[in-house]
């Protein structure tokens, strides 16, 4: 426990490296799940138009 | 070239008949660089440290502000597609109307800035080295914003994107001009700021024009 | 190369290679976190502020990577009218500027510590600063258009632009900085690499660099979905109506 603490601590600066670390897993992260969001919601709008289009409901989509 | 010079002619006459813009344009120096007294206090001592810079940056923002007409009225009115109809290429009408916008702009500054160094206590040895990197800086000021302003036409809020877009690439003529005068009024040599100046001002010459005929192009299309 | 000019393809060769380098990001952070939090040593002047080093590191050569991929598919896209090369430079210009942001944030989280200031005219971070505003811009004018593809024209005229002055800019920030400098100086990245302290900054940078690639291949398909959505609505929109779709707005 009491080395858990003092990893934790970071020498004293542990309210710089920290929030340092966390800001970029935060960035990171959001950076990638707003990417996966947008492409997923694209691709469903995509599915939906060509669905209503029937001309062109014989293209191949690799899924 | 006789094509160059007709380009120039017609943008200064269409300048005078507007009239206002140049005078515009001294007025914002002007007023712009009074407000710095203002604001940081009138001491001789603070004035005279900062002139270079507030002077320098003041006439980038000043230069700014007219990029805004150089191709926009043509643009609207129609004239532009007839201009780059023409055999001529667009590189030289850009060249053209930068020229014209450097002798209603950069000009003016130019004549402006020694009073105005003046109200601020700037150092009398910096007034050579002031004239001097404003030659050297103010056309390139103007062939840089002849691109940025190319590239925003037909943008949605042009006038506040050019700035954004041109500003970054204001900086390096900015450190450099500002360093030349700093290094002269402390006695030092300011040879090799006023060579990059030369040097970015080469580089931009044959570049800036390029990259604005093409924007022209695409705009055009 | 050219195979891969064949949007189809690209997403075919996309979703292969996407879970290879999602896995090995995964690692290569991973293992680069254990090594830069628990193993690697602190340093004798920065004590444990050092390891944030571990993270400022990657993020500004990632926003440099990322200006450098705006940059190189622009001129592809100008040069060769390469189709995706277009996209490639939009998609990866969100990418970078997110790094350079970080790049900014860690780099005054660790010089609060050590300079006593939350900002310092470094050279460095000055020079990423100027980045941070090329790429607003470049992403601002790329949607300031109605018409994409005017918006990808002009923005990649702007990221060729922007990628000649990036060395002048540099070496305008350096000169300017050693001239106001004071007379200690402490580099944000350490007067020295101590061997035990390159294992995790390798790792970090590889990882992340993978990471960058990862969500680049993404918001790419992303992109390329984007377009055919676009190119569906205006075959649908012509038929039934004669006005264009778009408003070109002047001015």
């Amino acid at each position: 426990m009491d080395s858990l603490m003092t990893f934790l601590e970071m020498g004293g600066y542990a309210r710089f490296v920290w929030p340092a670390y966390g800001l970029v897993a935060v960035v990171t992260i959001g950076l990638l799940l707003v990417s996966l969001r947008t492409l997923r919601s694209r691709e469903r709008a995509l599915t939906m138009l060509q669905e209503q289009s029937p001309g062109r409901r014989g293209r191949r989509r690799d899924k | 070239m006789s094509r160059l010079l007709e380009i120039v002619r017609r943008d200064l006459r269409l300048a005078l008949r507007q009239g206002s813009d140049s005078v515009m344009v001294v007025t914002f120096f002007v007023l712009t660089v009074i407000l710095f007294p203002f604001g940081i206090g009138p001491e001789a001592n603070i004035l005279e440290r900062v002139s270079p810079g507030v002077l320098w940056v003041t006439a980038l923002l000043a230069s700014m502000l007219s990029l805004d007409r150089l191709f926009q009225a043509d643009y609207e009115d129609g004239s532009l597609e007839l201009l780059a109809l023409t055999p001529t290429a667009l590189e030289v009408l850009v060249i053209g109307k930068v020229i014209a916008h450097w002798l209603t702009t950069g000009l003016p500054l130019m004549i402006a800035a020694p009073v105005l160094a003046v109200l601020l206590h700037m150092n009398g040895e910096g007034f050579i080295a002031l004239l001097v990197t404003m030659l050297l800086g103010t056309p390139t000021l103007s062939l840089i914003g002849a691109m940025g302003a190319a590239l925003v036409l037909g943008a949605r809020r042009g006038g506040v994107l050019l700035s954004l877009l041109v500003l970054p690439l204001y900086i390096p003529v900015l450190i450099f001009g500002v360093g030349a005068i700093d290094a002269v009024v402390q006695g030092l040599e300011d040879g090799a700021q006023l060579l990059v100046l030369g040097g970015i001002l080469l580089a931009a010459l044959p570049l800036a024009p390029l990259a604005a005929a093409a924007a022209l192009r695409q705009a055009l299309e | 190369m050219q195979r891969l000019a064949n949007p189809a393809q690209f997403l075919r060769l996309s979703k292969q290679l996407q879970p290879w380098l999602a896995a090995a990001s995964v690692l290569l952070i991973g293992a680069g976190l254990y090594f830069a939090l628990l193993v690697s040593p602190a340093d004798y002047q920065q004590g444990q502020t050092v390891r944030i080093m571990y993270v400022h590191v990657p993020s500004a050569w990632l926003g440099m990577v990322g200006y450098s991929t705006m940059a190189l598919a622009s001129a592809v896209g100008l040069i060769w009218k390469h189709p995706l090369a277009d996209l490639v430079a939009k998609a990866a210009a969100p990418i970078g500027a997110s790094f350079t942001f970080l790049c900014l944030a860690t780099g005054s989280l660790w010089g609060k510590p050590m300079w006593g200031t939350w900002w310092a005219w470094d050279a460095r971070l000055t020079s990423m600063l100027i980045l941070l505003f090329l790429y607003l811009g470049y992403m601002a004018l790329q949607s300031a258009f109605d018409d994409p593809s005017r918006g990808a024209r002009a923005s990649a005229i702007l990221a060729l632009a922007g990628f000649i002055n990036v060395p002048v800019i540099k070496f305008s920030v350096d000169w300017w900085k050693t001239l106001h400098q004071p007379a200690s100086l402490l580099k944000v990245s350490g007067p020295a690499i101590h061997p035990a302290m390159l294992t995790p900054l390798l790792l970090m940078v590889t990882g992340f660099t993978c990471f960058f690639v990862v969500v680049l291949l993404i918001r790419v398909r992303s992109e390329i979905i984007a377009s055919k959505i676009r190119a569906i609505r205006l075959t649908q929109i012509h038929g039934t109506r004669e006005e264009p779709l778009a408003d070109h707005a002047v001015g």
